[in-house]
């Protein structure tokens, strides 16, 4: 039923430039994998040589172990989820979903049997006979799914098929497509440069950035242990400290900063390469006394209410901003404007880490 | 209308009306509805015009029922009012030339549409705007020239050993006709034929293609649906147009072949009667104008889609 996706050295040009650059990923059969990078990285690239409509100028993709070079969409066991969901307009609903069995031949009572079995796994059972213009955002979504999945794909390919609904809705298909990859047990492959969404759904993701796969990892390991500064950034938030790293000892260094000396994370990987010191908002506070270790004078500057936590800007004598997150339990304490106060953070949430990762 | 006052200000919002009036007016509702009185009345010397003798009729209308002829078919021999037959005829192959400009046409759409590359796209539309320059009268003779006995087209077919012998192409019916419309009013299916298919979204195409669609039936059932109302507009212009054509039938024409505008052409300047050429005039567009309407309603197609 599921198939698994493998990318071996997979690179893709257009004339001279090179959107895909030495791919390699092997997703699990079953699995809910998400490419996650800006625009213009070279994600929707891969998800399009997958489905077939782009060849790779080099490499080899396999789809549950087949080589599927010169294969062409129609030949796949894929099927794919457009940005814009590309239903059709002029059909009913119930034809849309039964587009892939009427192109297969079945009879129009199986077709039509089917198409309400999928609307009612989608949660639209009384859509049949509508027209696609009659739905709204949600269950236009709803339809491309069940479209999909009538052809009984081993493999769903997604391309950011949420980004157009709006962030309440988002939310609920969130789960919504999570159930549904759980229950269908089809291997999902997602395109999205949402990080919230490939975190919150994902077995597995893979970042990228400038064609090429910087990390992949499941979604705790790339927010805690980023593997270079491009993920770091492009995975939440950070203060960022330039300067220089001195010898590692037992997976920590010294880092000397215009700020002093602080002491952080440094993998073996990128001992001897120019690194910078990345540490998340949340994992950096503010104390009126000194901090044990990694501790900077500040002056609070400015001071956000978010919700679920406060946000707060300090800045060094030198002027540096240290923006520290302060979850807000319904007693914290708001620093008051002007305070001067010791940011600090823990060595072990603190890391070293290069720069991202680029051809040449 | 107060919008354009105030846009244009009250001089010139009157003088685009009145162009508009003038051309309106003078130049397509008086000139018809001067033939359209005339072709109820009788042709007369012109002492009695206006005489006892000059009342309104259908005469002229009903002499294209005079004349009839034996015609078969399909071996059942049949008699038919001449220029009844000629009406048919005319229905007929121009139904046949918006049909092969169709199949000409719809895959050249497509390619431009689709498949070609934005930067080589202007160059291929002047390719085929191009021959639109040169007059329609000599386009049909480059035609006659081409179709000619000792002309290319038998060079080349004689040459590449098709054939054996010259064919006379203008002397077989409707042949040169039915060429000759086609290579003239192609255009006019190929235009709104390209603006439907381009208004596709591609992803329509790709998601039936991912869905396992083969080619023809990508065509057949997402295409060709998309593209209806283009279809019909394309069809309308080039029936019409050559249904209404004189130029090309009188210069390619053989000695079978007789278009409806010609047998009014012939009343109105052999016969010099030009009430009857009017009536058969108003005959023809309003039977044209029946059949497109009866055709767009059986493909269920509105006017307004034609519109967009």
């Amino acid at each position: 039923m599921s198939a698994g996706i493998d990318l071996e050295n997979v690179c893709c040009d257009f004339g001279t430039f090179r959107a895909v650059d030495d791919a390699n990923v092997s997703i699990r059969p079953g699995e809910f994998f998400s490419f996650l990078g800006p625009s213009g990285c070279g994600k929707t690239t891969i998800l399009r040589m997958i489905s077939g409509f782009i060849e790779p100028t080099a490499g080899v993709i396999r789809i549950g172990g087949q080589d599927v070079r010169g294969k062409r969409p129609n030949q796949r066991p894929t099927a794919l989820i457009f940005q814009n969901l590309a239903l059709f307009p002029l059909m009913p609903i119930w034809e849309n979903i039964s587009f892939g069995l009427e192109v297969r031949g079945v009879d129009k009572a199986t077709r039509r049997r089917k198409a309400e079995d999928l609307l009612r796994l989608v949660d639209l059972p009384d859509a049949a006979d509508k027209m696609v213009s009659q739905l709204s955002g949600g269950q236009k979504q709803r339809v491309a799914i069940a479209r999909a999945l009538a052809v009984e794909p081993s493999v769903m390919l997604l391309d950011e098929p949420l980004s157009a609904l709006d962030l309440k809705l988002r939310q609920h298909m969130r789960a919504e497509l999570r159930a549904i990859q759980k229950r269908t047990g089809v291997t999902f492959v997602y395109i999205t440069h949402d990080q919230g969404e490939a975190l919150a759904m994902s077995d597995r993701v893979g970042v990228m950035s400038q064609g090429r796969i910087q990390q992949i990892a499941d979604p705790r390991e790339i927010y805690n242990t980023p593997v270079n500064g491009f993920v770091a950034s492009f995975v939440g938030e950070n203060n960022i400290f330039e300067g220089r790293a001195g010898a590692a000892a037992g997976g920590m260094a010294a880092f000397d900063t215009e700020e002093g000396r602080f002491r952080a994370r440094l993998a073996p990987e990128a001992e001897g390469k120019p690194v910078k010191l990345y540490v998340r908002p949340e994992h950096t506070v503010l104390t009126a006394a000194p901090g044990t270790e990694n501790s900077v004078p500040v002056t609070v500057a400015e001071v956000s209410f978010e919700g679920p936590f406060i946000a707060v800007l300090a800045r060094t004598a030198k002027g540096r901003a240290i923006v520290s997150e302060i979850r807000n339990d319904g007693q914290a304490t708001v620093p008051q404007m002007g305070a001067a106060m010791h940011a600090s953070f823990a060595a072990e949430r603190a890391a070293l880490l290069p720069d991202a990762s680029v051809r040449g | 209308m107060q919008d354009m006052i105030r846009r244009y200000g009250p001089g010139l919002t009157l003088i685009i009306c009145l162009l508009v009036a003038f051309w309106l007016v003078m130049l397509v509702i008086v000139p018809n509805i001067t033939l359209l009185e005339q072709s109820f009345r009788p042709y007369l010397p012109v002492a009695e015009i206006g005489g006892p003798r000059d009342t309104y009729s259908l005469g002229n209308y009903m002499k294209v029922l005079d004349g009839t002829v034996e015609k078969s078919l399909l071996g059942i021999s049949f008699t038919i009012p001449v220029h009844v037959y000629t009406f048919f005829l005319t229905i007929f192959y121009s139904i046949l030339v918006t049909f092969i400009c169709f199949l000409l046409a719809y895959p050249l759409a497509y390619y431009l549409a689709k498949i070609v590359s934005p930067k080589s796209l202007p160059t291929l539309l002047l390719m085929l705007f191009i021959p639109l320059w040169v007059s329609e009268v000599l386009r049909a003779f480059a035609w006659w020239i081409i179709l000619a006995f000792k002309g290319p087209l038998n060079a080349m077919l004689l040459g590449i050993g098709l054939i054996d012998a010259p064919i006379r192409w203008t002397n077989m019916g409707y042949t040169g006709v039915v060429v000759g419309l086609i290579y003239t009013y192609v255009l006019f299916m190929l235009f709104p034929l390209y603006n439907a298919v381009q208004s596709l979204d591609t992803n329509q195409i790709e998601a039936a293609e991912d869905l396992g669609a083969p080619w023809w039936k990508i065509h057949w059932k997402i295409v060709l649906p998309h593209s209806k109302p283009g279809i019909a507009s394309g069809s309308v212009m080039v029936f019409m147009l050559s249904a209404g054509s004189l130029l090309v039938p009188s210069i390619l024409g053989s000695t079978t072949s007789q278009w409806f505008t010609q047998t009014i052409d012939q009343w109105f300047k052999d016969a010099l009667d030009w009430n009857t050429a009017s009536a058969y005039a108003f005959l023809l567009l309003i039977l044209c104008t029946l059949f497109v309407t009866v055709a767009l309603k059986l493909f269920r197609v509105r006017l307004s889609d034609i519109a967009k």
